[in-house]
Parts: C-alpha cells; sequence; structure tokens
C-alpha cells in the first residue's frame, strides 16, 4: 500500500503495543523470579510453579474450572450451532425477535447477569454450586457460539447443500457431508471462545458459586486480594499459555481451510 | 424406492413443509435456555426492584417505588455521575489510542496477520490476570515505582495504585481490544480507489482522512465504542482491585447490595438504572448503524 | 409428437408478496436444448428451481411434471436430476475425484464402478485425470472448475441436466469454446439441457428453443429464428438483438397491408396479426432489414420515412448509420461493411436521406407490454 501512516502515528501505535503488552511481559518474566516481595532480578526459578501444585485450592479450582469449562462449552456449542442453523437456513416467523434474544447477553453487563441468575436461583431455592455456574455460562456463551457460527454459515456457498442435494443426498446426508465439513472450523472457534470466556469468567461466576465451588479465577482474585505473591505470576502465566495455544490453534483453523473453492 | 417412504423420509418431509417448524425446532434448545436462564432473571429483578427489602437479602412481597427514589438522591446521583463520565472517557480515549491502531493494522502489508494477532491476543486473555498485571506494575513497590526511583526521577515511590488513574487505566487496558477490532475491520474493507480518486480530485492527505476515511469507517468507530462503553459502564473488577474503595462505580454499588449491604430491591432498581443507559447505547448504535445501511443500499 | 420430460401447467409460485411466477405452461421435449432467456428477476432462476425440486409451487399453483408424473412436492433427492450451478458449487473439502464420485456414492452405484465412470465423465470434459484427479476446488482455475461441475453432473448420466448460467464467470474466449462444447454433449448424449441464461445471444447460438421470459411470464417460446426473426412483443424484440419501432394507426386496407399512419409519416404493414380499422399498431423492424437511401431514390413498393443522418458508426463487420427521423426519433440501419478504406460509405452526418424497408419485413407487435 502506498500512503504510509505519518510518524506520529506509528508512534501511538507503538506505544499502544508496548501497554498492552508489557504488563504481561512483566508478569511472565516474575513467575521465574526467585525473590518473593523484590521487584528485583535475585535469579531463576520454578519455585512459584511448584508452590501452585501444592496448594489444593488452586489445583482443585483448576479442576472445577476445566469441567465447567468444558461442559458449557459443549451445550452452548450445540445450542448456538442449532440456532445459527436456523437463522442462516431457515426462512421463518419471528426471526427478529430471535435475533433480538441473541442480543441481549450480549449488550448486558456481566454484574446484571451474575445478580439476576443469583435472584432466580434463590427464589426457585436452587443450591449454588458447579451446575449454577454451567447453567450461568451457558446462557452468556450461547450467543456468542451463535454468532462466529452463523458468520460462518454465511460465508458458506448456499448452493453447496442444493447441489448435494440434487446430486442425490438428502437433507439429514447433505449435512453431515457438506455443511458441517465445511462449517466445523466456526463451531471449533466458537467452541474455543466459549470455553475461554467460561473459564476466564469471575463476575458472573463470583455471584452464582457457593462455598466449595470455586473455579480458578475465584481462587486467583482472592490471592489477589490477600497479598500479592509471585505464585500468582506463576498461575497468571499458566492462563496466558493456554490462552494463547487456543487462540493459535482457533486462528489456524480458520485461516487455513478455505470457506469456498474461490 | 418400493416399499413406500422410510421413517425418515416421512419424518424429513414433515419438516420439509413446516419451514417455520423446522426453524423451531433447531431454535427451541438455545432459544428456551435463553429465556429461561437469561430473561427472566432480567424480568424478576425488574419486579424485585419495586418490592420491599427483605430482613436479610431477598425481598418482601409489596410495591414501592423508593428505591428508584433513593437511587436519585446526590450520594448515589454522584457515583452514577461519575461512572458515566468514567465510561465515556475511557471510550474517548480508548477511541483516541485504538484508531491509529486499527488504521496501521489495515495498511500494514504482510505484517497485518501478526499485528492482528497482538491485538487479539490480550482480546482473549483474562480480565482478571490483566488487571493483576497492572497492580504489579502500578503498587507502590512495583516494577514503576522501583524503575523510577532506580533512575532518580523520583526519591520515593509515587502513589498510583488505588487512584482514579489506576482505574482509568486499567478499563483502557482491558478494554482497547474491543474498540481496535471492530475499526480494523470496518477500514480493511475500504475501497482503497476511493483514496486514489479523492485524491485525484485535488484531496490532500488531510482531507482524504476526515472526508473520505473517517467517514466510511464510522460503522466501526460506533460498534468499538459500544463494545467499551457498556463494559466500561458494568465494571466493578477495575474499580475494586486498581482503585481501592475509594472509587465506588455502580457496578460496586450493585454488587454490595447483594453481597454485605443485603438490599436486593435497591441494587435491582441500580442494576435496571444501568439497563437504561446501555439501552440508550444500543439505541444510538442501532442507528446509527440503520442510517449507514439505508445509505448502502 | 415426441416424448415431453418436463412440463408446467399453469404454475405460480409466490415469495411473500412476490409472485416470482404467474401461470407458466410449456413443455420439453425429449433431447432438447431448452433455454431460459431474461433479464435479472424476470423469474428464470426460480422456474428452474422448480424443476429441480429447491422451489416447490404454491398450493393449487398448477403442475409440474417431471417425464409424466407430478412431482410438486418431491425434493430434489428424488427427481434423478443434474444441475450445475452458477457458482459451480464444488465441494471444497473434497478433490476433484470425490467431487465427480459424490453424487454416484448418494446413488447407491456399487463401489467398484465408481473409479471408471469418475474417469470416464473425466474424458468426457476434457479433464486430464492423471493430472486434476487428487487436487481440490481451490486449486483449479476457473475454466477446469467448470469442467468438474459439468462432469459431476455428467457422471450420473442424467435425461435432463439443469444448468444456470453456468458460463458467466468464465472471460469471453472460453465461454465460445464452451457455448460449442455443451452444445456438442447435448447432441452426442442426447440429455435434455435445460439452460439459464440472460445472455440472448448464447441462448440464441445453443438452443434449439428458447423459452423468452419477462416479468414472471413467459413472453415468447420459439425456436431461435422465430425469437428473433418474429417477435412477438416490444419487451422480446427489444431484448433479444436491436430493433427499431415505428407507430401509428390503422386507418385502411389495401390488399396483403394496411396503412398506418405515425408522426413521422404513412407505412404499409402485413395485414396477418389481427390488425383492425383504426386500431394503434407497433412495428419492429431489425436494422439489418432497413436500408438508407435518398429521399427521392425509394425503391417502388418499400416505406420510407425521411430523415437527416445523424452519425455513421464503424463496427467491423457492419457500420451503423443513424438516421434521425421527425418526431424526436432515431432508427438505426445496419450496413455490410464492404471495405471502408477502398469503398467507402456514401453517407455522412447531416445528409438528407430516407431509411426504407419492405412492407413483408416489419413485425406487427402485440400490444401492453412495454
Amino acid at each position: 500500500m502506498s500512503h504510509r501512516p505519518p510518524a506520529w502515528v506509528l508512534a501511538i501505535v507503538a506505544a499502544v503495543y508496548v501497554f498492552l503488552h508489557a504488563p504481561l511481559l512483566v508478569l511472565v518474566v516474575f513467575s521465574f523470579n526467585e525473590s518473593k516481595y523484590s521487584v528485583e532480578w535475585t535469579g531463576f526459578t520454578l519455585h512459584w510453579y511448584q508452590r501452585l501444585l501444592e496448594r489444593h485450592d488452586i489445583v482443585d479450582g483448576l479442576v472445577r474450572s476445566v469441567a465447567v469449562g468444558l461442559s458449557s462449552t459443549a451445550l452452548s456449542t450445540v445450542f448456538g450451532t442449532l440456532m445459527a442453523l436456523a437463522l442462516a437456513r431457515h426462512r421463518f416467523r419471528g426471526r427478529s425477535f430471535v435475533e433480538a434474544l441473541l442480543y441481549v447477553p450480549i449488550v448486558t453487563p456481566e454484574i446484571v447477569v451474575g445478580i439476576s441468575l443469583l435472584i432466580l436461583y434463590v427464589l426457585l431455592g436452587w443450591p449454588l454450586g458447579l451446575t449454577s455456574i454451567t447453567i450461568a455460562h451457558v446462557a452468556f456463551n450461547i450467543s456468542f457460539v451463535t454468532v462466529v457460527v452463523h458468520a460462518r454459515l454465511q460465508g458458506m456457498d448456499g448452493s453447496l447443500e442444493e447441489a448435494a442435494m440434487i446430486l442425490g443426498a438428502d437433507e439429514i446426508t447433505a449435512f453431515w457431508r457438506v455443511t458441517v465439513p465445511q462449517l466445523w472450523p466456526g463451531i471449533l472457534s466458537g467452541a474455543m471462545l466459549a470455553f475461554t470466556m467460561s473459564f476466564d469468567d469471575y463476575v458472573i461466576t463470583s455471584f452464582v458459586s457457593g462455598t466449595g465451588s470455586q473455579t480458578l479465577p475465584i481462587v486467583v482474585y482472592t490471592m489477589v486480594r490477600k497479598n500479592i505473591e509471585p505464585s500468582i505470576n506463576a498461575i497468571s502465566t499458566i492462563v496466558l499459555v493456554v490462552t494463547t495455544v487456543m487462540l493459535i490453534v482457533s486462528d489456524r483453523l480458520s485461516r487455513d481451510k478455505p470457506l469456498s473453492a474461490d | 424406492m418400493s416399499g413406500g417412504p422410510s421413517v425418515r423420509q416421512r419424518v424429513l418431509g414433515w419438516f420439509h413443509e413446516r419451514p417455520t417448524a423446522t426453524a423451531w425446532a433447531l431454535l427451541a434448545p438455545g432459544g428456551l435456555f435463553l429465556l429461561v436462564f437469561f430473561v427472566a432473571p432480567l424480568v424478576i429483578m425488574f419486579g424485585y426492584s419495586f418490592m420491599e427489602r427483605g430482613l436479610y437479602g431477598g425481598v418482601e412481597a409489596g410495591f414501592t417505588l423508593e428505591h428508584y427514589a433513593a437511587f436519585f438522591q446526590p450520594l448515589y446521583l454522584t457515583i452514577l455521575l461519575r461512572t458515566v463520565v468514567m465510561a465515556v472517557s475511557t471510550t474517548l480515549i480508548c477511541l483516541a489510542l485504538g484508531y491509529p491502531v486499527a488504521y496501521t493494522i489495515a495498511r500494514a502489508g504482510r505484517f497485518k496477520n501478526a499485528l492482528l494477532f497482538l491485538v487479539i491476543l490480550p482480546f482473549w486473555t483474562s480480565f482478571l490476570v490483566r488487571t493483576f498485571a497492572m497492580i504489579f506494575l502500578m503498587r507502590d513497590s512495583g516494577l514503576i515505582n522501583s524503575l523510577l526511583v532506580k533512575a532518580g526521577l523520583v526519591e520515593e515511590g509515587i502513589t498510583m495504585l488505588y487512584t482514579p488513574f489506576a482505574v482509568m487505566a486499567g478499563l483502557v487496558y482491558g478494554f482497547l481490544p474491543f474498540m481496535i477490532l471492530p475499526i480494523y475491520s470496518s477500514l480493511e474493507k475500504l475501497d482503497l480507489t476511493l483514496l486514489e480518486a479523492a485524491e485525484i480530485l485535488g484531496a490532500p492527505p488531510r482531507a482524504r482522512f476526515f472526508r473520505v476515511v473517517l467517514p466510511l469507517s464510522m460503522p466501526g468507530v460506533v460498534a468499538g465504542s459500544l463494545l467499551v462503553f457498556i463494559p466500561a459502564l458494568g465494571s466493578f473488577l477495575s474499580s475494586d482491585l486498581l482503585g481501592g474503595a475509594k472509587q465506588i462505580l455502580v457496578g460496586n454499588l450493585i454488587q454490595n447490595q447483594f453481597t454485605s449491604a443485603r438490599n436486593w430491591p435497591f441494587g435491582s432498581a441500580a442494576s435496571f438504572v444501568m439497563m437504561v443507559l446501555v439501552v440508550i447505547a444500543v439505541g444510538i448504535y442501532l442507528r446509527v448503524r440503520d442510517a449507514d445501511e439505508a445509505r448502502e443500499a | 409428437m415426441a416424448e415431453s420430460v418436463v412440463e408446467f401447467v399453469n404454475v405460480n409460485k409466490t415469495f411473500g408478496d412476490f409472485r416470482a411466477v404467474r401461470g407458466i405452461s410449456f413443455h420439453i421435449e425429449k433431447g432438447e436444448f431448452f433455454s431460459i432467456l431474461g433479464p435479472s428477476g424476470c423469474g428464470k432462476t426460480t422456474t428452474l428451481r422448480l424443476i429441480a425440486g429447491f422451489e416447490h409451487p404454491d398450493e393449487d399453483g398448477g403442475q409440474v411434471r417431471l417425464h409424466g408424473d407430478v412431482v410438486n412436492k418431491k425434493r430434489p433427492y428424488e427427481r434423478q436430476l443434474a444441475m450445475v450451478f452458477q457458482s459451480y458449487a464444488l465441494f471444497p473439502h473434497l478433490t476433484v475425484e470425490k467431487n465427480i464420485a459424490f453424487g454416484l456414492e448418494m446413488r447407491g452405484t456399487p463401489k467398484a464402478e465408481i473409479p471408471g465412470r469418475v474417469r470416464e465423465a473425466m474424458d468426457m470434459v476434457r479433464l486430464d485425470a492423471t493430472n486434476f484427479a487428487r487436487r481440490l476446488p481451490a486449486q483449479l482455475s476457473g475454466g477446469q472448475r467448470q469442467r468438474v461441475a459439468l462432469a459431476r453432473a455428467l457422471v450420473l448420466r442424467p435425461s435432463i441436466l439443469l444448468l444456470d448460467e453456468p458460463l458467466g464467470a468464465l472471460d469471453l474466449k472460453l465461454r465460445k469454446e464452451m457455448q460449442l462444447e455443451l452444445k456438442t454433449l447435448n447432441r452426442e448424449l442426447g440429455t435434455t439441457f435445460i439452460y439459464v441464461t440472460h445472455d440472448q445471444e448464447e441462448a440464441l447460438t445453443m438452443s434449439d428453443r428458447i423459452a423468452v421470459m419477462s416479468e414472471a411470464r413467459i413472453a415468447q417460446l420459439g425456436t431461435p429464428a422465430q425469437i428473433y426473426e418474429c417477435p412477438r412483443t416490444p419487451f422480446v424484440a427489444k431484448f433479444i438483438g436491436e430493433s427499431n419501432f415505428f407507430e401509428g394507426k390503422a386507418t385502411g386496407r389495401s390488399g396483403d397491408c394496411w396503412r398506418v399512419e405515425g408522426s413521422g409519416g404513412a407505412f404499409d404493414v402485413p395485414a396477418e396479426n389481427g390488425v383492425t380499422q383504426g386500431a394503434d399498431v407497433i412495428v419492429a423492424v431489425r436494422p439489418e432489414w432497413l436500408d438508407v437511401c435518398a429521399p427521392d431514390a425509394v425503391p417502388a413498393g418499400e416505406n420510407a420515412i425521411a430523415g437527416t443522418v445523424r452519425d455513421v458508426i464503424y463496427l467491423g463487420e457492419t457500420l451503423h448509420v443513424l438516421v434521425d427521423l421527425p418526431g424526436e426519433r432515431t432508427v438505426t440501419v445496419a450496413v455490410r461493411n464492404e471495405g471502408q478504406l477502398a469503398r467507402p460509405l456514401a453517407w455522412k452526418k447531416g445528409d438528407r436521406a430516407a431509411v426504407a424497408w419492405k412492407p413483408e419485413d416489419c413485425q406487427v407487435l402485440e400490444l401492453g407490454d412495454a
């Protein structure tokens, strides 16, 4: 491209990238620092990672987060994919109602989601625990999965399914043999997004988790409030690595597979 | 085809003749889930905001407007005003920082994907972890202060944490990618021959930007602003961890009513005031978007 | 009468308030190359999709018949058809050979038979199997994709092949080449081709018969010569080739001709086509059937209207002489190019000239259709 942005623009851009990444980089580096209190570099250690394994609350929190993440991702991915199929491939009455319904979770502030669900659970006398957390995560993830899968479906040539049908495939066969192979990168990246949001969520979870069902973010929050020690850097680093790997995988998935022949 | 249609064919035929039923069958699981676990709770919460306060949390039957009235006392109005000012300034700062970034990425040629990836990465990263990263840097004995002292710029650490500045920095840090990505995608779609057309018509760089690029990227600007404004409005983690108890926002107020203060109806009313602001923001967004779509059609 | 493989009986199709197809009836004979021609939005694609089974006629919206059976409600996969899509619709995740084999698998062809059939189909469309069989659609050029799409349809040995603007995305040279190949395949295989296009030249080149559609109806159905030489309505006359129009009122009959008086002058038209005394008449005359001559040298028995030469346009094969006539109208006369360097045309801008034509060369059109 011929028009290069002016120097002052590039300066802002460089500053923004430093602003976005330096704090995380520092965080990671100091997870390997020996000293407990100082921000002086005193030597390399894996001590803080070992300490994580000794702390049952962290290990338990991690296990809970993964369990909630996987189950809420599975449910929201199925629900969201079905909704995206309906929106992209069917003419039906009440479409604008459904679209509005899908918008609500995207624009509602997390804190409102959290307390309104808390109210519902208390009203129903439903115990707070892993189930209540999972339901909350499914509720806020369905819309995001739907949006991601729907975008993929819209990029897909609708005549592919018609081609399959005229070649002799019925709707179900056409779905499995043609739609799903085209769609699965979209479904997977929707699922990855859902898992990441579930795995990272603190605000909503904090309202709907009971005692004994603290997920990892809840545990980390408590640690941050209590006292800052390098174990937090270590657990943060692990979360960062997991997220980065998920993002790279999802990015590859959406890039490698061509959407259509051209 | 002998022996009449199979069960499978009959089922497919039934759905085929009822397209609306087919669509609703696909929509039902997710749609019902959203109605029960998203919409219904909001409706119940709305109802709660008119009820009497229960003694140990919860509500008592009754109808009252006192919680809304209470919210409009100076004490709470200050909090509301502070929250709105905070959300608006976060949005503006994100816009000022994010637009140049989006613009640069859109014309970064072979670096485009790498630069984009570096914006998406924090977008996917835990907000809590990122807030902690800010604490780690900004606390009194944190890295910034220790570097400043070592460089001899200050004698003892300056206080950054637990100030409005820290909250603001945390919010901008948290939501900047939400601003960059939509602006980038609208700039990406921009037809570059339009710029050449403007140039050949005699427009200098400044005019090309303000008369062509900026108007055409407005959908991205508006979408990005909405995506920053809404979570900034509802934020309580940043003010909680970075602002200490000093910078109470509506988010903290609501959280408080459901935890220590145990005033659920008041918390519900505050939530609804927040939702009203969200609806206004979404309304503005939709108006701009529709006007834009109408222009394109 | 030849066997009719597709038949429409008064078919209607409505989408919401939009009537895409209104009461159309026609039949297509076995082995025919049948084109459905019209501008975008005329209902031609909907007509094809009604045959394919992607759309179904309205309730009480007539009948669609395939091989004599009413198939109004049959699904596409129950119709044993083949189709080439405008976008080709090749499955991006399958190689060329798997794309071609897809239909055979779906229709339960024995596994052992499939590789041979795929090879045969690739030969038929002149795609080198050793080179292309294992490629993905994304690794092919536009022309190659087109051939794969065709092979995927032909491998089924369909009795009816539907083609939805299949050549639209190709460049001109390749398009001409494929037109000939399609025509040859149609002859050799005996397959009925039903071809949707908005390109009138393409339709004239390939078709045995053409249905011209306009505003959800069939404006005219006939052989290319019938359509071109005897357009029934002003729409058909304008849409296919170029036409000059002359209007007036029938004032009197003399022998085989009616006299028509218009604002620009009087002319004779053939007495068929139900012209009556005092009726409004509009006729179309093709540019190549008009002559331009000096106003005082009009051949005997020809209609002539005098005017002024506006411009002469060089087109290569022909020259177009544009003549301004009274009533602010300009007509186009096509003149064969006999070499402008050796024997230049005598007409130039500003000359007084008359356009002339034989009464039998004008086609009286039906009114009430723009």
